[in-house]
């Protein structure tokens, strides 16, 4: 096949919508974009964009009602639930809240040893292993016995990371990882990221709001808007030197930490601003 | 960076792992109420199982001459209507009571959490179904259903014991199901699916565990409720005659109720004692499960409990040409910030702050969660949540020490003088209230204006602040407005006294990028129309050089560097400042293109 | 608000149905069973004629439906009264007992609650068991105590009868205020707590901050804006309540002696009087179906998203 590691092509989403007669919201439409082994892509878009839907559907989380998605070539988009539980092994995934996403009520080693024992690894190696995660996302190793509650958010985050790698998988799903975090500690966690794909080659759907975060881990970036891809390309011509009206607007609105430096930009963003208005494009959509 | 009050001032739990798993039994030990309830079921339970071997005599062999006989002699408790011992029956009665009470509970336990779990788990026609059945089943009192069912089936106290469980069952279905659709769309059951864990599994290890304390909490309650039902029908007389019951023992002794009345003690004093014995020990296992077994949910990062006592200089930048020279209108001077701790201590959050507002000014707060910035700005407010209050230091708004002024006077200055702009838009207004509403009346209040007026203020403000129809946006619901209208509103309100002190906390952290540019710029515009002066507290350092004049760094309830903002983003001198600036992304390099795969790569995906 | 009609139409069909059914299925030989062991097997082959028991079940539930619609629920095998009759001479009565349960119940509960939020400390305590515990304590245990206090101690009461508010304001008051007192303690206590919770909750909100900050009074805060976002789960419990009391009128009617639904309850089913005990159940089914759709309109007006979908 090809050196795709996972294609989703023309993707709809759509949930149904109370009421009988109300058509289902449409929240993917046409969705096409691929995964090398070994690379992060990016996906920016701003809340209702559907970039979290997108990563859902490729975790088989969100219901995929036309399009596919194929993981090394084969069709992942309706598996059965027996299927997709031996899918987990090569799809993982690290959630946006770290307060939410580990069992308050479990220590970190039962959340940790949890994927390894449902494959019948037996406690010992299972216990081994625990310890090579934690030590793999710069924990300590007596970590194991204590509660969520106990580690603050980024360490919450790392303890998120050690799990999604438990099954060794060759991609990962990164719903806004770093956004709940503080801005020392999300450069922390981002570089952590970056050495695991170094070390493993694992692959990364990376989704984020945030161009800056996703400009620097990601080799490829696609920006979406109200369920479409709107610019699709190298991470650093999207979003250094953005094509698309959208991605033109997101790059400008975001102010940059120098005083002297944001007085330029937001003069460049009230100038797009009225280029756009003038060409009567209605604010940042697309053709 | 929220600082929520709970991540502010509750201290991590100590002691960690081995007491987060004391046991639940050692923990209700701990609750007299709880113990002393537990103790007393226990007994009665006890007296019921041992009743044959304890009642003095036959429950059931009347005695003509012994008739309402006293207590004392060869009747302990004396002896009911038909001459029988009380005391034998009262024991023998208990039996009966508490067994049919078993049986509806589990009855209603086994129906109304199963069901309740399947519904919350697949939901889907399933819940459709059965919350519509519970829904039937809940439309009858209790009481009139075992009546009819009494009419047909004949007085069986089980017959009706098993038709009350069946009647109850819903209250279980509701709370499980609740709190079953409740996990499951949490997080973590997302991240066991995707782990690869069945459905089985999903619920045995996470669900079970949700569900666990409210099913006993409940248990109690409809434990009590059993038994007084159940002695209500004996009380009625639609009970089986031929065995002693509390409810049938109370109606013989209502009956003689002029002649015997220290008769109805007894069975009141079972039926009254075991009820509410079952509902404190309900509430004592609320208090325990409750505290330990729910998630506290909190937005981003947890804080640090206490600020460190070790104290340095701070950090500060001379005066730019064109800076620090206009009339100081909020001026902080030693502010120390605590909160009391429930054993009697006290935790600092905010130590020893200094700093200064001028007319015209915007000063930024920057620093990480929990570093103290959000309780600086609501102690200006006095606006700290509960146990939180100011330490020391002087809080001089145009010369007047706010922390002295009375509760009265300090109202008044809300609103009218220092306003506020908060973080999250949808959860500052109330969802009960019009916009128009909220707009108006603080407005009636501060200004003492006709709602005519109030409205006409309230309708400019809203086109000011770059709502597009103000009149139907006056007239919304906050639910019918989007997170960035919801802002432009909560800013209208702000300004609408035309204060003269602005604190806004993180007023764009929760709106999406173009919106928070939008924002930006209306706040800029504001700020000099009103030439108001501006506390900005802010964790985003892009916010700081769009809009703030001067800034101070806090870490650890500390400021640690202030001055100039021009100065402190061209030369951030304490080291915390610049390991902040190291963070910043912004002029990151790109990462690239994917040049090599890596060696690590396994070879096709395995499937 | 038509769906809600509606759906109490067929809430009230399905109750009905299954009650007659279950009913007519459950009895044995009914007619065996007004008469007695003496009575000759031709004198109870003439009653079960008599009563239309020897046709189809069918034929008689369709019979009992068309009655019904037109108000007509049969008549009664033992007083031959009308079944509508029967219950409509003692509705007033148990609705007024229930009613009046209701209206003390939301008053005190208010104040009680409001009380424990913003007061806290002793009061919250005292209001928090006090209310576990008085929610526990069934009924029909108060009303005794009332009856033994009141009524035969003190005398202020008198222990039973009824006057009709109609004929007698005051005499309804004397006869009417020891049972409400028995039936509504624990609805009080239940209310109490939620509205003392709903109101801990409201509180806490961030918009309440926001209120405080714009220079809005406390008390205007707490009553005006906590308190109306408190009553919305509030009022779900007092609707709960109700068919509680309702109830619970059945017993504390037998107590007190006064001539409410709850004696013809108790009546129709000691002896089996089953076109009587359909009619209750009927009866109990609309009041039910009429609460929820007053709660209902309620919620809508306390709560703006209720009131668009």
């Amino acid at each position: 096949m090809s050196d795709r590691l996972l294609e989703v092509e023309d993707l709809v989403v759509e949930y149904p919508v109370k009421g009988r007669r109300a058509a289902p919201l449409r929240v993917l439409k046409d969705v096409s974009v691929d995964i090398r082994a070994g690379e992060c892509v990016g996906l920016v878009g701003e809340s209702g964009s559907g970039k979290t839907t997108l990563g859902r559907a490729v975790l088989g989380l969100a219901p995929v009602t036309g399009g596919s998605i194929r993981y090394g070539g084969r069709d992942i988009s309706h598996l059965s639930r027996r299927e997709r539980r031996a899918l987990s092994a090569d799809i993982q995934v690290v959630f946006q809240d770290p307060y939410t996403s580990l069992n308050p009520a479990m220590t970190i080693e039962q959340i940790l040893a949890e994927p390894l024992t449902v494959r019948d690894v037996d406690r010992a190696e299972a216990r081994r292993r625990v310890r090579d995660l934690l030590d793999q996302v710069q924990l300590p190793a007596d970590a194991g016995n204590r509660l969520p509650r106990e580690f603050s958010g980024g360490q919450r985050q790392r303890i998120a990371i050690a799990r999604a790698l438990a099954l060794e998988p060759r991609l990962i799903v990164c719903d806004e990882p770093v956004s709940a975090l503080d801005l020392s500690t999300q450069a922390r966690v981002l570089e952590l990221f970056k050495e695991i794909q170094e070390r493993t080659g694992v692959a990364y759907l990376f989704v984020s709001h945030d161009l800056a975060v996703v400009r620097h881990l990601s080799h490829r970036v696609a920006v979406m808007y109200r369920g479409e891809i709107v610019e699709w390309g190298d991470g650093d011509q999207v979003t250094s030197r953005p094509q698309h009206p959208y991605t033109q607007k997101l790059l400008l609105a975001a102010p940059v930490p120098d005083p002297v430096k944001q007085q330029q930009r937001r003069a460049e963003r009230r100038r797009l601003l009225t280029a756009q208005r003038q060409a009567g494009q209605p604010a940042g959509a697309l053709s | 960076m929220t600082e929520t009050l709970t991540s502010a001032q509750v201290p991590p739990v100590a002691g960690s792992a081995s007491a987060a798993r004391t046991s639940l039994w050692r923990r209700l030990v701990k609750n007299p109420l709880g113990v002393a309830s537990l103790a007393f079921l226990v007994l009665v339970a006890l007296l019921a199982a041992l009743a044959p071997v304890l009642a003095p005599t036959d429950p059931a062999v009347p005695s003509a001459v012994d008739v309402l006989a006293p207590p004392g002699g060869d009747y302990l408790l004396g002896a009911d209507g038909s001459g029988r011992d009380i005391l034998s029956r009262l024991l023998y009665a208990s039996r009966l009571s508490l067994l049919g009470g078993l049986l509806a509970l589990t009855v209603a336990a086994a129906l109304g959490i199963t069901s309740g779990l399947v519904a919350g788990y697949y939901s889907r026609w399933f819940e459709t179904v059965s919350s519509w059945v519970a829904g039937l089943l809940q439309a009858l009192p209790g009481i009139v259903v075992l009546l009819a069912a009494r009419a047909v089936l004949g007085p069986s106290i089980w017959t009706s014991m098993v038709i009350f469980g069946i009647l109850l069952s819903p209250a279980f279905y509701r709370v499980v199901s609740a709190a079953v659709s409740g996990v499951r769309h949490e997080l973590y059951v997302d991240a066991a699916r995707v782990s690869g864990l069945s459905d089985e599994r999903i619920i045995a290890r996470h669900v079970l565990t949700v569900v666990r304390a409210p099913a006993i909490i409940l248990a109690a309650g409809i434990a009590a409720i059993v038994i007084a039902i159940q002695a209500g029908l004996d009380f009625l007389g639609l009970g089986d005659p031929t065995r002693p019951t509390w409810g049938g023992m109370l109606s013989d002794a209502f009956a003689n109720i002029y002649r015997a009345p220290l008769m109805l003690l007894w069975p009141s004093l079972a039926i009254g004692l075991t009820c509410i014995a079952l509902a404190l020990l309900g509430n004592a296992l609320r208090d325990v499960l409750e505290r330990t077994s729910t998630p506290k949910k909190r937005r981003r990062g947890a804080a640090p409990a206490t600020v460190e006592v070790r104290s340095e200089p701070v950090v500060v930048h001379d005066e730019l040409p064109g800076t620090g020279s206009g009339e100081e209108l909020l001026h902080v001077d030693g502010l120390s910030i605590g909160y009391d701790q429930p054993d009697g201590s006290l935790t600092t959050v905010v130590e020893d702050v200094d700093l200064t507002v001028r007319r015209g000014e915007v000063h930024g707060l920057v620093g990480e969660s929990g570093s103290g910035k959000t309780q600086t700005a609501w102690s200006i407010l006095r606006l700290l949540p509960p146990g939180g209050r100011m330490v020391s230091g002087a809080i001089e708004f145009e010369g007047e020490d706010l922390a002295k002024l009375s509760e009265k006077a300090m109202t008044r200055l809300r609103g009218r003088r220092i306003a506020y702009i908060p973080q999250e838009p949808m959860s500052n207004l109330d969802p009960a209230f019009s916009i128009g509403h909220q707009l108006t009346e603080p407005m009636r209040v501060a200004l003492g204006i006709s709602r005519a007026e109030a409205k006409g203020r309230a309708l400019d403000l809203l086109a000011r602040v770059g709502i597009t129809d103000p009149q139907r946006t006056f007239a919304a619901y906050p639910h019918e407005i989007s997170g960035g209208m919801a802002q432009r509103v909560l800013i209208a309100g702000a300004v609408s006294c035309n204060p003269d002190l602005l604190i806004a906390d993180e007023p764009t952290t929760a709106l999406d990028v173009t919106v928070q540019a939008e924002v930006l710029d209306l706040l800029r515009d504001l700020q000099s129309e009103f030439h108001m002066g501006v506390l900005l507290v802010t964790h985003n350092f892009g916010v700081v050089a769009d809009l703030c004049d001067r800034v101070s760094v806090m870490r650890n309830g500390r400021i640690v560097e202030t001055g100039p903002a021009r100065s402190i983003f061209a030369d951030p001198r304490h080291a915390y400042t610049r390991s902040l600036f190291a963070a910043v992304l912004e002029d990151a390099e790109p990462r690239g293109e994917l040049t090599t795969v890596p060696v690590a790569t396994r070879e096709g995906a395995h499937s | 608000m038509l769906r809600r009609l509606v759906s109490g139409v067929v809430l009230v069909g399905v109750l009905s149905t299954l009650a007659f059914f279950l009913l007519y299925a459950g009895s044995g030989d009914i007619a065996r069973t007004i008469l007695g062991q003496q009575a000759t097997q031709e004198t109870v082959d003439r009653l079960t004629q008599q009563l239309g028991l020897d046709r189809p079940v069918l034929s008689r539930f369709g019979q009992w439906v068309s009655g019904a619609v037109r108000g007509d629920f049969g008549t009664s095998w033992f007083t031959s009264q009308p079944v509508t009759d029967a219950i409509l001479s003692r509705l007033a009565v148990t609705l007024s007992l229930v009613i009046g349960a209701t209206v003390v119940t939301a008053i005190v509960a208010v104040v009680l609650g409001v009380l424990a939020a913003t007061r806290g400390g002793v009061v919250d305590r005292v209001v928090q068991i006090g209310s576990v515990v008085a929610a526990a304590v069934p009924g029909f245990l108060v009303a005794i105590g009332l009856v033994m206090v009141f009524a035969i101690s003190l005398r202020i009461f008198r222990p039973t009868g009824y006057e009709a508010l109609a004929d007698s304001p005051t005499g309804w008051l004397a006869t009417v205020t020891l049972p409400v007192i028995a039936l509504s303690l624990a609805s009080i206590a239940g209310v109490a707590q939620q509205i003392r919770g709903a109101m801990l909750d409201a509180l806490r909100k961030d918009y309440v901050r926001t209120l405080r900050s714009r220079g809005l009074p406390e008390s205007r805060i707490v009553y005006e804006h906590v308190l109306r976002n408190a009553a919305g789960p509030a009022l779900s419990v007092l609707g709960l309540q109700f068919i509680g009391l309702l109830g619970g009128a059945v017993i504390i009617e037998q107590i007190f002696a006064i001539p409410g639904l709850g004696q013809v309850a108790v009546g129709a089913t000691a002896r089996g009087d089953i076109p009587l005990v359909m009619g209750l159940v009927v009866v109990t089914a609309v009041i039910v179906v009429v609460l929820n759709i007053i709660v209902d309109l309620l919620q809508g007006w306390l709560n703006p998203k209720v009131r668009q979908s």
